[in-house]
């Protein structure tokens, strides 16, 4: 990759970051047409191994980009491109986004008391709920979409009561689903 | 408006190691985790306010994640805060993952890993839905009142989740409705 690929691949960043309505998830298929189909600079299985890994690891969604970047990085030029490559990633992805979000954040609490300001967070309050309780429906049956795999199906129910409830400690949750998942019990 | 007063953070990096803390807990999405440390933890905001900044970081481009991120911020400490929380959110868990993949290059193919992650998957789902059901209760404070709002939220869910409308579509047209609805019905 020569100077103009890395300077094409960070203004398509920057680009995708303002259309980013709802997170980078919703733009899988079209950097994989970009990176995978288009440029080659990643493989299919590359691809799709740095979304799975990202939805599986902790952190915000958003770093299965700085793990494509790690891996575009590792193609070009091995560990002292990658580390490079995927901070480049993250920022590109993330910088026009977050600064739009930092100059909406200073508009709205200078004109918190404005109908309109008041009326868009309290429209809008259903339909994100809703469209969060969507995601988690939409997680769950992509694992779990067959009667055979109603042990997952209870696993959801169970952690989603257990949160409810609020006593139990949520990462414990996790690494006890985990440890069962691992000697197969649930998946 | 009846302003409750509410614990704050201490200082930037108590919002930093806040956020890193439960950016590393957050497996399959940190949200769930988000709403429990700033609302009942931290307790930095009502449950009603998590709801109403929830709504512009999810309408906003960006994760929303790092969105709501970068709103606690810049509420306490301006851009100074914006910029320690994001970074907390970030700086950990993306050396984490790079960890991680790594490790995945070596064991991915063990049965073992995968089922684990399917479990933890499972888990996860359960941790978004039970935190979305949560955020309902807040919405009995809300000017559309409980009728109004019960429609959208389940007009919301059936598109999506059954429906499998593009996301966009649905937070425009349902979003547009609810937000017209509420300006009409809040007084000046």
């Amino acid at each position: 990759m020569n100077w103009a690929d890395w300077l094409d691949l960070v203004k398509h960043l920057l680009a995708y970051s303002v259309a980013s309505i709802g997170g980078p998830l919703g733009l899988v298929s079209e950097l994989h047409r970009y990176l995978v189909t288009q440029e080659h600079w990643l493989t299919d299985s590359q691809f799709n191994a740095s979304v799975v890994l990202a939805q599986a690891a902790p952190g915000p969604n958003v770093l299965f980009v700085a793990l494509l970047g790690w891996n575009i990085g590792m193609n070009a030029g091995g560990y002292l491109y990658a580390p490079g490559v995927a901070l480049l990633s993250l920022v590109g992805i993330l910088l026009p986004s977050c600064s739009m979000m930092f100059f909406a954040t200073k508009w709205i609490s200078r004109n918190q008391d404005l109908r309109a300001v008041k009326a868009f967070k309290q429209g809008m309050s259903p339909t994100v709920i809703a469209m969060l309780i969507a995601s988690g429906w939409l997680l769950a049956t992509a694992n779990a979409s067959t009667l055979g795999d109603w042990r997952l199906w209870v696993t959801t129910g169970v952690a989603a009561v257990l949160v409810i409830d609020g006593r139990v400690n949520m990462f414990w949750l996790l690494a006890i689903g985990g440890g069962l998942g691992a000697l197969g019990i649930i998946s | 408006m009846n302003q409750v007063p509410h614990p704050v953070p201490e200082s930037l990096s108590d919002l930093f190691f806040s956020f890193t803390r439960l950016a590393l807990q957050g497996f399959g999405g940190v949200l769930a985790f988000m709403e429990r440390m700033l609302v009942e933890k931290k307790q930095w905001m009502t449950r009603d306010e998590f709801v109403q900044e929830w709504a512009v970081a999810r309408t906003m481009p960006g994760p929303p994640a790092m969105n709501l991120s970068i709103m606690v911020g810049a509420k306490y400490f301006g851009w100074r805060g914006s910029v320690f929380a994001a970074a907390g959110m970030l700086a950990a868990p993306s050396i984490t993952i790079v960890v991680l993949g790594l490790v995945y290059a070596q064991f991915g193919d063990q049965p073992q890993v995968n089922q684990a992650l399917r479990a933890m998957g499972a888990v996860a789902a359960g941790f978004i839905m039970a935190t979305g059901i949560k955020l309902l209760t807040a919405l009995q404070k809300n000017p559309l009142g409980i009728r109004v709002c019960a429609g959208l939220a389940l007009a919301g869910f059936i598109t999506i989740a059954w429906l499998h409308l593009h996301s966009i579509l649905v937070l425009a047209v349902l979003g547009l409705v609810g937000t017209s609805l509420a300006y009409s019905k809040i007084k000046t």
